[in-house]
């Protein structure tokens, strides 16, 4: 039960359960039959990717990534008294080394011995889920048109209606519907992701 | 102002969309978009030429330096596919109003350029960022507003197709997620160059590999390559005409061109080809996507979706190229890009034309529209001519190149399997220019107009640039080069 | 509709409440946890609210769709017209630092402080007014599903 394999394995649970979740929504989006139940498997599916990201950014013993007040005054103050707060343009490569020669320099700065988690992750997984937002609200907008149209949301039948119409690339006129009964809600939900996506 | 091109090209449309909101006048609209969708173009025209005189440009969004701020990055390739899409999508919309009012209703064509316009910021986003993430967010830009344009299709198939697009293209996009979050985890950074310059290579460790092979079938999704294309046909059928000839020129394309970022910018070519066999799977997915979607072009009855199968043999030749990994091939797939962006184009107008005027884009309906509609229809045996690779046309140009780079590196039975292939495409070019001026015109199609002006006009000034680029090849094939050469040799 | 008073009384109980703290994270989305995406689905969830429980007239009075719409438009040009802001400044896109000297301080926080906050508040309009749109285009289709 001890050997380093298992434990090297239970160490990582997170992934396990990332894997379980990512394949359970696969699996649903590959063998659905329902639009509606798609959607949801797509949904899982992209929870797992959150949570692959989330549990990345988490450091061991780390807390959240705030700087707590007292410590950000006293580091700035340091850091006046240095003058090492220039802030421009680099070249690639020179400002991850000049950061971290300036955190080496700041060791013995008060607050340096705090543990933050990475933020990062979680802020891309913002924006990642407003994408999600968008394409499920979307992907509904979709579901509830094909619904209007076919009176039905189980892609068998949809495929059963489709083809009683004929082959499917024909475009019979007869099926050339009112395109003014739409109201495009599919166009609206695109609008949360331009905005937050620059952040 | 001129330091901040980068940034407008991606701004001035992602304003212009909800003005167009704001507007909600159709006209006004309209106007707006055409007006942003050439200053875009105008944009990237500008940034074409200042790449060329004083190299790569970078524009540190927000005033962060990179890698931990995010890098807006125009070289000679992304320049070059920037100069492309802008100017389909300016184009298109010269083009789409007499369209867009046959096939969508009138209250909702505001929200259509608004789209239209989220798309084009999308796609151009792709193009000039240098952080990974970010691609990911423009990808997602774009193919949402994708999937809302063909969902406006007039049949009932058309939210159909656009779900079952939505469905592969955000597992595809997921799956693009989850690469960058193992590079970024391998790697600590989401700049492109800072990846390059840090991840593990020489022995590809596990996570790397995971990593790569999640962002080549991500992308692939997204390029339609061979067995992940089957989203590709009923989208492009089914969505509004104008719709399909801004995607089908451009959407793919910029797949391709974030595919070779990855393989060239990010992963090196040792690391895909050499180390994996990348190079063999996709010249192999390439030839069968090439003659299984050409030989299914032939069959269709539905002139939409034998162009559709017949952008998926393209993809092929540009992946061709691609996987050579040689300067020729390398060129060639660039260069393939930017032509097949206007023969596709020019085709899909003309398609467009006739779905005007004859309702229809049935070949059936077609029969004998040469006698009505001589030049949309002279325009198709044109658009055809380049489709296949005749000499004098754009088409000729991507084929040579690429079938000099099969023969430089012995490749002969690719280069064989190459000049068959060409032969697919003139069978199924022949049958609708057969259709179209050897049969026996129906009552309906004798009492159809030729197309207006408005849209023969820009058709034929994309017809005219497969052939003008098809002799003079300084802005396509010397500037592909030049990108390859720039991919191939020190990466910035 | 079925009266229901004890969900009514309550509803209107606690609205005022949600919409505080949609704002409290809207304004405190600078100096800490928070933000304009939060803060904009918890708004947009009190209109919600309103909208399940007092109906979709109800709620159409109060926030009329053509306004939601122009709002989510507004709220993405608040956004972008920051950075054009710090554009003409002489800044980058979206490069905050600018503000710092532009503004009289008595009034308004610094730099990155003005420019995260307009920023926020961009988003904040956008995703609450998205959020009840696309309430408004599920439920303006109840009859047909």
């Amino acid at each position: 039960m001890n050997s380093p394999a298992l434990e090297q394995a239970a160490g990582l649970y997170n992934y396990w359960i990332v894997i379980v979740l990512m394949m359970t929504g696969f699996y649903i989006v590959l063998a659905r039959r329902n639009l509606i139940k798609a959607v949801i498997g797509l949904n899982i599916f992209q929870t797992s990717v959150f949570l692959l990201y989330v549990t990345m950014g988490k450091v061991r013993g780390g807390t959240a990534p705030i700087i707590p007040p007292e410590v950000a005054e006293a580091q700035a103050k340091a850091m006046h008294e240095t003058g090492h707060s220039e802030h421009g343009t680099h070249a690639l490569g020179t400002v991850s080394e000049e950061i971290v020669g300036a955190h080496a320099a700041h060791a013995d700065l008060p607050g340096a011995d705090i543990i933050y988690s990475n933020p990062l992750p979680s802020v891309l997984m913002l924006t990642a889920i407003v994408v999600g937002i968008a394409t499920t609200a979307l992907a509904l907008a979709l579901v509830v048109r094909i619904r209007e149209d076919y009176g039905t949301i189980e892609e068998d039948r949809i495929l059963e209606i489709d083809r009683a119409d004929g082959l499917p690339d024909d475009d019979d006129e007869d099926q050339w519907i009112d395109a003014d009964t739409h109201s495009l809600a599919g166009s609206s939900p695109d609008t949360p992701t331009d905005s937050e996506s620059v952040n | 102002m001129t330091e901040h091109l980068p940034i407008l090209l991606i701004v001035l449309p992602l304003v212009a969309a909800p003005l167009c909101v704001i507007l909600h006048q159709r006209t006004a609209a309209y106007t707006l978009a055409l007006l942003v969708s050439w200053i875009t173009f105008g944009i990237s025209i500008a940034l074409v030429a200042q790449v060329n005189q004083t190299g790569v440009i970078r524009y540190n969004l927000g005033g962060w330096a990179p890698p931990y701020g995010i890098e807006y990055l125009v070289d000679s390739l992304s320049s070059f596919v920037m100069m492309f899409v802008s100017g389909i999508g300016a184009i298109v919309l010269v083009y789409a109003p007499k369209s867009v009012d046959d096939e969508i209703a009138r209250s909702k064509h505001y929200l259509f350029y608004a789209t239209y316009l989220l798309c084009l910021t999308g796609l151009m986003g792709m193009c000039v960022t240098g952080d990974l993430f970010n691609v990911f967010v423009f990808l997602e830009i774009s193919s949402l507003s994708s999937y809302a344009l063909i969902s406006l299709g007039q049949t009932r198939r058309a939210p159909l197709a656009a779900f079952q697009y939505l469905i592969i293209g955000s597992i595809g996009a997921t799956f693009i997620l989850i690469g960058i979050g193992l590079l970024y985890q391998m790697t600590g950074t989401l700049n492109m160059a800072d990846i390059a310059a840090r991840v593990p290579q020489e022995n590809g460790p596990r996570t790397v590999l995971v990593a790569f092979s999640f962002l080549v079938i991500g992308l692939c999704v997204k390029m339609a390559v061979f067995p992940l294309h089957t989203w590709l046909p009923n989208a492009y059928t089914y969505a509004p005409s104008v719709v399909t000839c801004f995607i089908a020129a451009t959407a793919t394309k910029v797949s391709v061109y974030a595919f070779i970022r990855v393989i060239f910018g990010i992963i090196t070519p040792g690391f895909a080809f050499d180390y994996l066999p990348l190079d063999t799977e996709l010249t192999i997915l390439a030839l069968v996507g090439i003659f299984v979607a050409s030989t299914a072009a032939i069959y269709q009855a539905n002139v939409k979706r034998l162009l559709a199968y017949s952008s998926v043999a393209q993809i092929g030749y540009m992946i061709l190229g691609i996987s050579m990994s040689t300067p020729g091939g390398l060129t060639a797939g660039i260069v393939h890009m930017f032509n097949h962006a206007l023969i596709k184009g020019g085709l899909f107008m003309i398609v467009g034309c006739f779905a005007l005027r004859l309702g229809s884009v049935k070949l059936d309906d077609w029969k004998g529209a040469g006698k009505t509609m001589p030049w949309t229809s002279l325009g198709w045996a044109i658009g055809g001519l380049a489709l296949i690779g005749v000499p004098v046309t754009a088409g000729f140009i991507s084929k040579w190149l690429l079938l000099t780079a099969a023969m430089e590196k012995g490749m002969w039975p690719v280069a064989v399997l190459m000049l068959l292939s060409s032969l697919l495409a003139v069978v199924y070019v022949w049958r609708v220019v057969e259709t179209l001026y050897f049969s026996e015109p129906t009552a309906k199609v004798l009492k159809a107009k030729e197309a207006p002006l408005g849209m023969l006009i820009p058709t034929y000034v994309v017809l005219a640039g497969t052939f003008v680029f098809g002799v003079w090849t300084t802005y396509s094939a010397d500037l592909a080069a030049a990108a390859a050469a720039g991919l191939l040799g020190a990466t910035p | 509709m079925i009266k229901f008073p004890i969900i009514r009384v309550i509803t209107k109980l606690l609205i005022p409440y949600i919409l505080l703290f949609a704002f409290y994270v809207q304004f405190h989305g600078d100096y800490g946890p928070g933000g304009g995406f939060q803060a904009g689905v918890i708004f947009a969830s009190a209109l919600i609210l309103y909208g399940l429980v007092f109906g979709l007239d109800a709620i159409k009075r109060v926030a009329p769709p053509i306004v939601i719409e122009k709002l989510m438009a507004i709220g993405v040009l608040v956004y972008a017209g920051t950075g054009f802001a710090t554009m003409m400044l002489g800044g980058n896109f979206l490069d905050y630092d600018v503000l710092e000297h532009s503004f009289n301080h008595k009034y308004l926080p610094g730099g990155q402080h003005l420019g995260i906050f307009l920023v926020e508040v961009g988003v904040g309009i956008t995703v609450t007014s998205v959020m009840t749109m696309i309430f408004y285009a599920f439920a303006s289709r109840s009859r047909f599903v």
